[in-house]
């Protein structure tokens, strides 16, 4: 039977190849001199999606709350065989954290009508709070699957999903519709499609029109190109708060009990050093005393 | 930046963005009205130049970071036959998924088929990057031709019951041409083919020997079909889809590309159909698929090459000797610039030539849509279709045989300059040098190469391009060159001359040093050409010809002196 699912991703700064210019003074990151990027573990969930729909059928949606640049992981996740894309983008959502950011996600999700599975990553590297996810499925209220790695059964409204978690894994069944976050050992996620990325190159939003008019001149004027992409079903949607019909004291940073109230800039430092003999003896020492100070194991 | 083999090499991008295809792009796509019909047409020039961006961005993506880390490996483990079946390396495999998980493969088809309809030149940019990442692997790439000549001669119900799944990776090709007793002399192929007059169906039954990939789903053979003929005119071209009635007995244990099976195969009452006219397997078929397939080779070698050399250059900066880089020597210095000339001029001769097959074959398909619409020839197609077809005659041998021998040199200098280290499995060198060895032997060696664009060399085929090459502005600066190179093709010309009304034997006997002087002619045009507009390509132009032109006018020496061993002299010698 076919499902419909929705896979919620995030724009990131690669914080995994941070450069020395990237810190500033105050320990912050630079967002605009790195590159933005699909979040890994979103991926890895709209992967989970897509296998879903191999396996099962049904259609797969991606939704994404960010500046209007965003765009570019939609069409990204267009290119690995996303089925549709809706961009979340208004003033009024920045500066949210996790709860002014679920808040918003959970009503488009909402407004996209019924569905069966909400997939996303466990977490975001720019905050790795891991909160998007199970505060989404709250205000959605459908049970969650933290930390899914792998979907062993799904048949009429019942899921059952093997969970990753630190000292093993735990299997769990589940009542449709849920929501469930995907680790990163979950799938290898798939390269994009050449066919997918040729016949979607074109696919943006109306805030992209005058770029896009600036490549391919020979659409004339906004209205022509919106026409095109609109006939070939190329045009991302953009909603706003109003859209979403959201009450605005809940949106982005009046929404967001969390303040950043200061960042300590650490830098490690070995504070003294030690020399451990080169022996099978030695060595057993050091991993018994790392053992006992909790450091291993 | 993530690695990647496309944006990372300025020539192979050089020459795909100034690759002369817009006409023939626009024949392809029928004034570009696929375009409303198809969601991946192109609308225009600019649009199927960027989508040959995007499809060669991503391939150089999956050949960077899947296929050319493991490619040590697929070497290593290489494909295995056990229990009459073959299985790839595991690399080998994970490279295959890649490949089906991007939907590349079929990229040349036409859109009615589920391919992308793409012109043989940014096909052949493909093969060179994957070559370049693991040199076996583009065996299993580049059977896609196989796909290409079903999609030529086969009739439209083959077609659509076989293209499309060439399309979606679901199957892969093998060429089968070889037997033990025909190799470079394809006439006598002995195996069988009996149609069954009552149903109409046809068998086949054989041995067939080094056939590349045997394993795949579809093959294409070759075979006797007209009873007690002796040469090529008895032979017909068929479609086999694998079944029980072929056996793979074994497969070779050889020198290289260890990740490719080199099958040998029975075949015995095997089903198959037809391909194209009887009796024309050979000449039209066979001859179509493998002008496909050597220039396929041609990238395949020049892939490698560019992988030496980008090893050689690395290790050359980094290995110290006499306390310095040994890259500042002379002696390697001057090796990696011949290697960098020589891969250069490959890769030019190898666009000027699929560009000649792009436009033979888009004018070729607009004779017969011309011819089936009931409309006149129109003069203009018919001269351009012949003069495409004498020139991709002429230069696909040419390139399969300068980009392979050109390929063992470049690789073989790449192991000597790693010294002690190249001689070693955990270098790349060796695995570089074992696997370009293969590509002047297979599809037609190297002498085959010869012999096939000898006939129109001496007819003076190549004036049409040369002449127009010369005609062109080069400004001052590169007027000596230019000078140079005027006075060695007007050697060349006399040595076709020469040669001309001579008899088989004495053409044949400096066959080579000809074709190696016409590739030399023919690259320092281009690379000359090059030069015009791109800077960096002045001083390539420079050493390419430095090198080369005096060892041109050396063999037209020897082709002018025109003296032959006589039999008995050469048994003597070999006594
Ligand atoms: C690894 C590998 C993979 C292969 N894959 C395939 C495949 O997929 N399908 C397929 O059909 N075949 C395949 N082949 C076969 C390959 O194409 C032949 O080996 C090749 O064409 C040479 O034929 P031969 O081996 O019989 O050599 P021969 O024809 O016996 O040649 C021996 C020597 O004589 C020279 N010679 C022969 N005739 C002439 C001539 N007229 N003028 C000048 N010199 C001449 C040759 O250059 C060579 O030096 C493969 C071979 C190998 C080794």
């Amino acid at each position: 039977m076919p499902y419909k699912s929705v896979v919620l991703i995030k724009q990131v700064p690669d914080t995994h190849n941070i450069t020395g210019k990237v810190m500033t003074d105050e320990g912050t990151i630079d967002r605009a001199a790195l590159p933005a990027i699909f979040n890994p573990e979103d991926l890895n969930a709209l992967e989970m999606a897509l296998e879903v729909r191999e396996r099962h059928g049904g259609t797969v949606t991606v939704l994404t709350m960010g500046p209007p640049s965003a765009a570019e992981i939609l069409r990204e996740s267009l290119y690995r065989g996303a089925d549709g894309a809706v961009l979340l983008s208004d003033r009024r959502f920045a500066g949210a954290d996790t709860l002014a950011t679920s808040y918003a996600l959970a009503l488009a999700v909402r407004k996209l009508g019924a569905f069966d599975l909400v997939f996303c990553g466990r977490q975001a590297i720019d905050g790795d709070t891991a909160q998007v996810g199970p505060q989404t499925a709250e205000k959605l209220g459908i049970p969650q699957i933290t930390y899914a790695e792998c979907v062993l059964a799904l048949e009429g409204g019942t899921i059952v999903v093997k969970r990753a978690l630190d000292h093993g894994t735990e299997t769990v069944e589940c009542s449709l519709p849920c929501l469930l976050t995907v680790v990163s050992s979950a799938n290898e996620p798939r390269p994009a499609s050449v066919r997918r990325r040729i016949a979607n190159k074109l696919a943006a939003t109306s805030m992209e029109y005058k770029a896009l008019l600036a490549k391919w001149p020979e659409f004339g004027s906004e209205e022509a190109l919106d026409a095109f992409l609109t006939e070939r079903k190329l045009k991302i949607p953009v909603w706003t708060a109003a859209e979403l019909g959201a009450e605005e004291a809940k949106l982005g940073l009046a929404g967001s009990p969390t303040q950043v109230y200061k960042v300590n800039f650490v830098v490690l430092e070995s504070a003294e050093s030690r020399d451990v003999p080169p022996t099978r003896e030695g060595m057993a020492a050091l991993v018994d005393e790392l053992m006992r100070e909790y450091i291993v194991g | 930046m993530a690695e990647n083999f496309y944006l990372d090499n300025p020539d192979l991008r050089f020459r795909m963005e100034g690759a002369a295809l817009s006409a023939i792009v626009d024949l392809k796509e029928k004034g570009y009205s696929t375009a409303a019909k198809y969601a991946n047409a192109p609308r225009n020039y600019a649009d199927a130049q960027d989508n040959w961006r995007l499809i060669l961005g991503i391939l150089g993506d999956i050949c960077a970071n899947v296929i050319a880390p493991r490619a040590a490996e697929a070497d290593e483990e290489g494909a295995v036959f056990h229990n009459g079946e073959v299985d790839y390396a595991a690399a080998t495999q994970a490279a295959i998924e890649a490949f089906k998980k991007s939907e590349i493969l079929g990229a040349m088809l036409p859109w009615e088929y589920g391919g992308l309809n793409l012109p043989e030149t940014v096909y052949q940019a493909m093969v060179e990057m994957v070559s370049r990442a693991e040199g076996g692997l583009m065996t299993i790439f580049g059977l896609q031709e196989i796909a290409s000549t079903i999609s030529e001669f086969g009739d439209d119900e083959m077609k659509a019951r076989v293209l499309p799944r060439f399309a979606r990776g679901e199957v892969f090709g093998a060429m089968v041409l070889t037997e033990p007793d025909a190799g470079s002399d394809l006439g006598a192929v002995q195996t069988k083919a009996s149609l069954d007059e009552a149903t109409g169906k046809w068998k086949l039954n054989g041995v067939k020997r080094f056939i590349t990939n045997g394993n795949a789903h579809i093959h294409l053979v070759l075979a006797r079909s007209e009873e007690g003929s002796k040469d090529a005119r008895g032979l017909s071209m068929f479609l086999v889809e694998r079944d029980k009635s072929v056996k793979i007995r074994r497969i070779e244990n050889k020198l290289g590309i260890h990740s490719s099976p080199t099958c040998e195969l029975q075949y015995t009452d095997t089903p198959a159909l037809l391909v194209g006219k009887r009796r024309f397997g050979l000449m039209r078929c066979a001859m179509a698929l493998m002008n496909g397939a050597r220039l396929a080779v041609a990238a395949q070698a020049l892939g490698i090459s560019e992988a030496a050399y980008r090893e050689a250059l690395r290790y050359a900066g980094e290995r110290l000797q006499f306390g310095k880089p040994v890259s500042t020597l002379p002696a390697v210095s001057r090796m990696l610039i011949s290697m960098k000339g020589e891969i250069e001029a490959a890769r030019a001769l190898i666009f000027e030539t699929s560009c000649q097959v792009d436009a033979l074959k888009a004018y070729e398909a607009k004779q017969e849509e011309l011819a089936a619409a009931g409309a006149p020839l129109d003069p203009a197609v018919v001269a351009r279709k012949k003069r495409a077809s004498n020139l991709a005659d002429m230069l696909t041998p040419m390139s399969k045989y300068y980009a392979t021998e050109m390929g063992n040199r470049v690789c073989y200098k790449g192991m000597q300059i790693h010294g002690g280290v190249g001689y070693m499995r955990e270098f790349n060198a060796e695995r570089h040098y074992r696997d370009v060895r293969i590509t002047n032997i297979y599809e037609g060696t190297s002498q085959l190469q010869v012999v096939a664009a000898l006939g129109k060399m001496v007819g003076r085929g190549l004036d049409v391009l040369i002449d127009e090459w010369e005609a062109l502005d080069y400004g001052s600066a590169l007027a000596p060159v230019r000078a140079e190179l005027s006075e060695l093709t007007a050697l060349f010309r006399k040595c076709c001359d020469e040669l001309k009304d001579k008899d088989r034997e004495l053409i044949d006997y400096f066959g080579t040093d000809l074709v190696e002087m016409g590739c030399v002619v023919v690259n320092s045009w281009l690379l000359l050409r090059d030069a015009i507009t791109l800077e960096r390509k002045r001083e390539l132009v420079r050493a390419y010809t430095a090198e080369h032109l005096p060892r041109a006018r050396g063999l037209a020496s020897a082709i002018l002196a025109g003296e032959m061993l006589s039999g008995p002299s050469r048994e003597a010698i070999l006594a």
